[in-house]
């Protein structure tokens, strides 16, 4: 270790790793994962959140597994709930849409309305 | 590397001794089986404190805390909660609303009342991944005093911050590094005393087994601040985990520059070692330890020269506590300011304790130093098991005394426990309830001085021992008119006479009870009589012709043939034969048994 | 340039060196602290807590540890401190098996008169006692733990003075107990014997192995021509158990008391001493000019030779293969006065007067019957010829002083000063010229070998031969200077070692000086003194001058390392493990 730089470096490149075991409110992602949902292809949604927060460094936002939500018709399902408790929940979706919702709702603070289940269920 | 859920698995020694590593082998099993290696992390940590529910296992992001975990509830967390994302209900900590389980852990009262300083990363991170350590600031206080401050500022910094000794005595930790920092020496060496030996206490293993790098950076900044390129750490040998984990965190900082020549850069060059203890608990005092440290049998010498001046190998050495040090890092960065927001007046930050007793929250707390004792034990602690009293407090270990219930709302700190005849020490801290007989308590804190002490001084060596056969003498239904004065003149004189610290403060626990429990120690002397029920020698058991409906029960499990009758009779004991082990009153069905 | 600090001892300024202790500021205004404990230079541990004094602290100091200060207030009596040293020394005494009337210390017992000094007439916490088997299996020390007080004296002189470390404190709390590793008994440990542990000892703890009912046995038996000889440290030292000034010797009355006791035969080691000159002079010449092993050590001090034998297994060719004085005086008796007196060597029985205990394992050794015989048939110690004395109600002080006998009693001022350190060294400086070229230099005090100091060297030029001699006594001493040797260090002809301090006048059977003195005088130079003195007024202070060697030589051995010589009055060494590999 040379200098305070290195350290830095290290401590935020691991503070991402590790920002999932903080208890301060933040932006949590819900995937839908029981039976219908994992049948629907869930799983593949899941990654694509995870997988596209990644790349956009954002460690600030959980992606976590809920059981089956109600609307298994609508699989796969995926609740945002931003740092106020606020939620939206979105439906029918696959990777391509997951990537869109990190980019719009996440990065952006925009719903991506056209994925909601108010959307699907007009 | 991202994982979509953390678990957190405590590895400490408490945990690790109810089947951790078995659980742990299910749980990469199962993980594998089910494809989510790649998800799913399991993070190794050190101690959550509370030990009372361990196994402890905690899954982010939902902050699901499971307590009693056994390895056949693996397949179950697994499937449930890691597959399904449905928490399993049963398996978590406490009775509150489950439906609002994140953060569950910070919101029972056991945690939420703790100010967790020296215990900050305890139950966090993995104690084997330094960049865990480094991701919670770790080592930024070594890099700013090395880079930002003169060894007089670092110095200066700690004791603004009020920080005192956290092993025992309570010294105020800054003056002792000005002190070896005063002296002029080709060598100085920096120690750390993890000799932690208090019946019941193990807070320093928590924090060397959950988060060993804080006391890394602690000595290295030690080091700096007084002159010394040389550290040990002396541990226990008991404490294979501890030193285990330290050993891995010593390589890893040695690989990462954080020890060994011109850490960042500068000329300041800093390695550590670390000693065995044979188990001594008089190598817990200063300089016990160091005449260990250099190859002789542990045996304290005579102060002065104090350490500071002439330590280790005769040269200027320092030597604080696992705690004292944990808490060095957070001052730096955080300043002396705010570590001074925290405490009373005299008694700055927090302190650790390990709660054990008739206490339902058994286990590792750090709290605020001012709390009161009620709040440890009621809303910390959860309480005395089956609504007993509370009777006494005993904290200090076997060089401290017992707190009364009369003074359950005296905040703790330092000088409030030295004055009620009690000492911090480094943290144990046993309730007692009314069936706890305080003579008794007495007798096994001496019990232990007697078989630990070095033998060096006569005032230890034979004076616990005479001490001790008195308390027993007393305890067996056999104490004189005279006895209870005769320890309070050997206890005083063994506090004026002994050589060590050790041997000062042994006889205390005698001298607190008697202090605030005479008419105990004076019911088992004159009256031979134990009011709690618990001296064998001088209870008796009685069957109660009332309640006995000659059932001959117990008649037949007395192992000495001691109760007879006839059946359907009340049963009635012979005194003389009854030994006093009290089969009969476990076996009877009508509680009839009563013993007095 | 000692700088000095004022203090306050109990109301008193007083100006004591910086670096001074407590007690020793005490001391000289002529207050007395009581010490168990403290033994100068040698234990200062602060460990019985006798000495302890109220410096203001939180708890009481011990005296003899507490450095002195600028403005230190100290008060060495007062209820409380007067109460703390009662309350320590009845827990002492509290677990102390008090045979005091039966015990080899009663009357000369540190403990005895502490108690006595304290007023301690009750002993208020008596409680348990620990029973510990006694280790009398060692040919010469006895140990009983029963009535050791654990004031670790004995430990600190065997494992700082001595680097032998054949005893420590083991085990802890109340069995704490000062025994060898593993509990062996001493006889398996590298225990060289030397008995400093029990002239250390301020009880009944340890003691020698008792020769003296043998030695009355043999006495009583009229078949036995019983001939006694006498080292000559014991001399210098007998006197202060019958009442002496430290330092007189008392020779004439000695060998008076020895004739009274019955011994057909009182001769000197001393001559013997002579002997073993010629002998190891010529040694030291031979191996000097044909290349043998040098540096070559000196073989008298049998604590020395078994310390050699474990430690320094490697450096058994080093030493001189001379028997010591003891057991060349033994073979010489059994063989050569044996012809000459006409008396079967078998009925001869030698004992020998030492100040050693170690010479009683000495004469064990079987190697040492070169005779066919036991060189020596008993050993006891000054201290035991002081039991024998007393106990056969010879008043001593009132004898007339007597003579040594003939044939061999008349020695040397060489072979006297054989009992303090440098003696050796100093006798051997003084014939070596005349071995070398047959003729005297005019050294005959060689100051330079005297005194206390721990090594001295001395470079001595005969015949343009430079020849340069280290001497060391106590055995810490003679480590140091072995390690130098080993190293290349240091380089030297001839080194004389005695594995006591001050040599033998500071034996381990010497009559047992208390703390009180030991701390106060050197008694090293003091028993000395006795030996310079006597060696003063002798005609003859050259071994090669010694008219019975002369002629033992001329009637029976020769020459020096002849054949019969090389027989009887040399030998050789065993190595030894430090610890038994089983």
């Amino acid at each position: 270790m040379k200098s305070i730089e290195e350290l830095k470096a290290i401590r935020d490149r691991t503070l991402k790793e590790m920002s999932i075991r903080d208890n301060e409110d933040k932006m949590r992602i819900v995937v839908g994962m029981a039976t219908c949902g994992i049948a629907a292809g869930a799983k593949n949604v899941m990654n694509a959140f995870i997988d596209e927060l990644n790349k956009r460094n954002i460690n600030n936002v959980t992606v976590s597994m809920t059981g089956c939500i109600g609307i298994c018709r609508l699989e796969p399902v995926a609740e945002v709930f931003d740092a106020t408790g606020e939620k939206t929940t979105y439906v029918k979706l696959d990777a391509e849409k997951a990537r869109r919702i990190v980019a719009e709702h996440i990065v952006n603070q925009k719903v991506v309305t056209e994925f909601t289940v108010g959307a699907a269920e007009r | 590397m991202v994982y979509r859920s953390h678990v957190l698995i405590c590895n400490g020694t408490g945990c690790t001794a109810s089947k951790v590593p078995e659980i742990m082998a299910r749980l990469e099993k199962a993980l594998a089986e089910k494809g989510l290696e790649k998800e799913v992390k399991i993070v190794k940590t050190g101690c959550f404190g509370l030990c009372e529910k361990g196994p402890i296992m905690v899954v982010y992001p939902e902050g699901a805390t499971y307590c009693h975990v056994a390895p056949d509830d693996i397949e179950e967390i697994v499937n449930e909660h890691l597959v399904k994302g449905r928490i399993v209900k049963r398996l978590l900590l406490g009775d509150k609303d489950v439906e609002d389980v994140a953060k569950s852990l910070d919101n029972v009262g056991f945690f939420n009342r703790q100010v967790r300083i020296a215990l900050r990363n305890c139950g966090v991170i993995n104690p084997e991944v330094i960049d865990e350590y480094i991701a919670r600031d770790g080592y930024m206080a070594l890099a700013k005093a090395l880079t930002e401050m003169t060894p007089q500022q670092v110095i200066d910094e700690i004791k603004k911050s009020g920080l005192r000794g956290r092993g025992g005595g309570g010294f105020p930790t800054g003056m002792k590094w000005q002190f070896a920092a005063n002296q002029v020496s080709d060598q100085k060496y920096v120690c750390c005393n993890a000799d932690e030996g208090d019946p019941g206490a193990f807070m320093d293993r928590s924090i060397l087994e959950g988060d060993p790098h804080s006391v890394i950076e602690a000595m290295a900044i030690a080091g700096y601040a007084i002159g010394a390129n040389q550290g040990y750490i002396y541990v226990r040998a008991e404490y294979p985990i501890a030193v285990q984990r330290l050993q891995i965190a010593i390589s890893q900082a040695r690989e990462y520059g954080l020890l060994g020549k011109n850490i960042f850069g500068t000329d300041f060059s800093f390695d550590l070692d670390i000693r065995l203890g044979a188990g001594a608990f008089v190598c817990g005092e200063e300089t016990a330890l160091m005449t260990s440290i250099e190859g002789h049998r542990g045996e304290p010498r005579t102060r002065p020269p104090f350490p500071a001046v002439k330590g280790l190998w005769g040269k200027p050495t320092i030597l604080n506590n696992v705690e004292t040090y944990a808490n060095i890092p957070v001052i730096l960065l955080k300043g002396a300011d705010w570590f001074n927001t925290i405490g009373t007046e005299k008694s700055k930050g927090t302190k650790v304790f390990a709660i054990g007793g008739k206490i339902n929250n058994t286990g590792l707390v750090e709290i605020p130093m001012g709390m009161t004792l009620r709040e440890v034990i009621y809303d910390i602690g959860g309480g005395i098991p089956k609504g007993k009293k509370f009777k006494a407090a005993q904290t200090g270990g076997p060089s401290g005394g017992c707190i009364p219930a009369s003074h359950i709302d005296v905040p703790i700190d330092y000088d409030n426990l030295l004055e009620l005849g009690s000492m911090m020490g480094s943290g144990g801290m046993i309730i007692m309830d009314e069936d706890n007989c305080m003579v008794d308590i007495a007798k096994f804190f001496l019990e232990f001085t007697v078989d630990e002490s070095c033998g060096k001084c006569p005032p230890c060596r034979i004076g616990t021992k005479r001490m001790y056969e008195i308390l027993d003498r007393i305890t067996s239904g056999k104490g004189e008119e005279g006895d209870i004065e005769k320890l309070e003149l050997l206890a005083e004189n063994i506090k004026q006479s002994a050589l060590c610290g050790l041997g000062q403060t042994a006889p205390n626990p005698v001298l607190s009870t008697i202090r605030y429990f005479r008419d105990e120690y004076e019911a088992h002397v004159k009256e031979h009589r134990c009011p709690a029920g618990v001296c064998r020698a001088l209870l008796k058991y009685f069957i109660i012709p009332d309640k006995c409906k000659g059932c001959s029960l117990c008649s037949k499990k007395c192992p000495v043939g001691a109760i007879s009758g006839e059946i359907k009779k009340p049963y009635v004991i012979d005194q003389n034969k009854c030994i006093k082990c009290g089969v009969c009153m476990d076996t009877c069905k009508f509680a009839a048994i009563e013993k007095k | 340039m000692s700088e000095y600090v004022t203090l306050t001892i109990d109301g008193k300024e007083v100006k004591a060196p910086v670096g001074s202790t407590v007690l020793e500021a005490a001391k000289s205004v002529g207050i007395n602290i009581p010490t168990l404990c403290f033994l100068k230079g040698i234990n200062e541990i602060g460990a019985c807590r006798m000495c302890v004094v109220d410096v203001g602290a939180r708890s009481l100091q011990a005296a003899c540890m507490y450095p002195v200060s600028e403005g230190l207030k100290v008060i060495t009596n007062s209820p409380k401190i007067r109460e703390a040293r009662r309350v320590t020394l009845e827990l002492i005494l509290s677990s102390h098996e008090k045979k005091c009337l039966s015990c080899v210390r009663n009357i000369n017992c540190e403990l005895q008169k502490l108690a006595q000094e304290l007023n301690i007439h009750d002993i208020r916490f008596e409680g348990e006692l620990q029973h510990y088997p006694i280790d009398d299996l060692s040919h010469s020390i006895v140990r009983d733990p029963n009535k050791c007080v654990l004031c670790r004296r004995c430990v600190s002189v065997c494992k700082n003075v001595q680097t032998v470390s054949a005893i420590e404190t083991v085990d802890r709390g109340y069995k704490t107990i000062v025994a060898s590793p593993f509990h062996m008994p001493l006889k398996d440990t590298p225990c060289v014997n030397c008995g400093q542990c029990i002239v250390a000892c301020p009880v009944g703890a340890l003691r020698e192995k008792n020769s003296t009912d043998k030695v009355w046995e043999a006495l009583n038996n009229k078949d036995l021509h019983v001939v006694v000889q006498t080292a000559p440290a014991v001399r210098a030292a007998i006197g202060e158990e019958f009442g002496y000034p430290i330092g007189t010797p008392v020779t004439g009355k000695m060998v008076a008391a020895l004739k009274k006791l019955g011994f057909a035969k009182v001769f000197d080691t001393d001559t013997a001493a002579d002997l073993t000159i010629m002998e190891e002079g010529t040694e030291l010449v031979d191996r000097i000019k044909n290349n043998g092993v040098l540096p070559m050590i000196t073989s008298c001090s049998p604590g020395w030779i078994k310390f050699c034998e474990h430690f320094y297994p490697d450096m058994l060719d080093n030493l001189s293969t001379c028997k010591s004085p003891q057991n060349m005086f033994g073979a010489v008796l059994k063989s050569y006065y044996a012809e000459k007196m006409g008396i079967d060597p078998a009925k001869i029985f030698v004992v020998s007067v030492m100040p050693c205990t170690a010479k009683k394992f000495e004469a064990e050794r079987p190697e040492l019957a070169s005779t066919g015989y036991p060189d020596v048939d008993e050993v006891i110690t000054t201290r035991e010829l002081v039991q024998m004395i007393r106990e056969s109600g010879i008043d001593f002080r009132n004898l007339e002083d007597e003579e040594f006998d003939d044939p061999m009693g008349e020695a040397t001022g060489a072979g006297v000063i054989f009992g303090a350190t440098g003696g050796v060294m100093e006798a051997a400086l003084r014939s070596v010229p005349y071995l070398l070229t047959g003729k005297d230099d005019d050294n005959i005090d060689i100051n330079v070998v005297r005194g206390t100091d721990g090594i001295k060297e001395a470079e001595l030029e005969v015949a343009g031969i430079k020849i340069k001699a280290a001497v060391a006594h106590g055995l810490g001493n003679a480590r140091k200077l072995l390690d130098k040797v080993k190293a290349g260090e240091a380089e030297y002809h001839f080194i004389e070692i005695m594995a006591c301090p001050g040599g033998c006048v500071c034996g381990g059977g010497q009559p047992i000086q208390p703390a009180s003195v030991r701390n106060e005088i050197n008694l090293m130079a003091e028993r000395a003194k006795a030996l310079y003195q006597e060696d003063q007024n002798l005609t003859y202070r050259r071994s090669h001058q010694n008219p019975g060697v002369l002629k033992m030589y001329e009637e029976y051995f020769e020459k020096p390392g002849g054949h019969k010589a090389h027989k009887l009055l040399h030998t050789h060494y065993v190595a030894r493990e430090i610890y038994p590999e089983e």
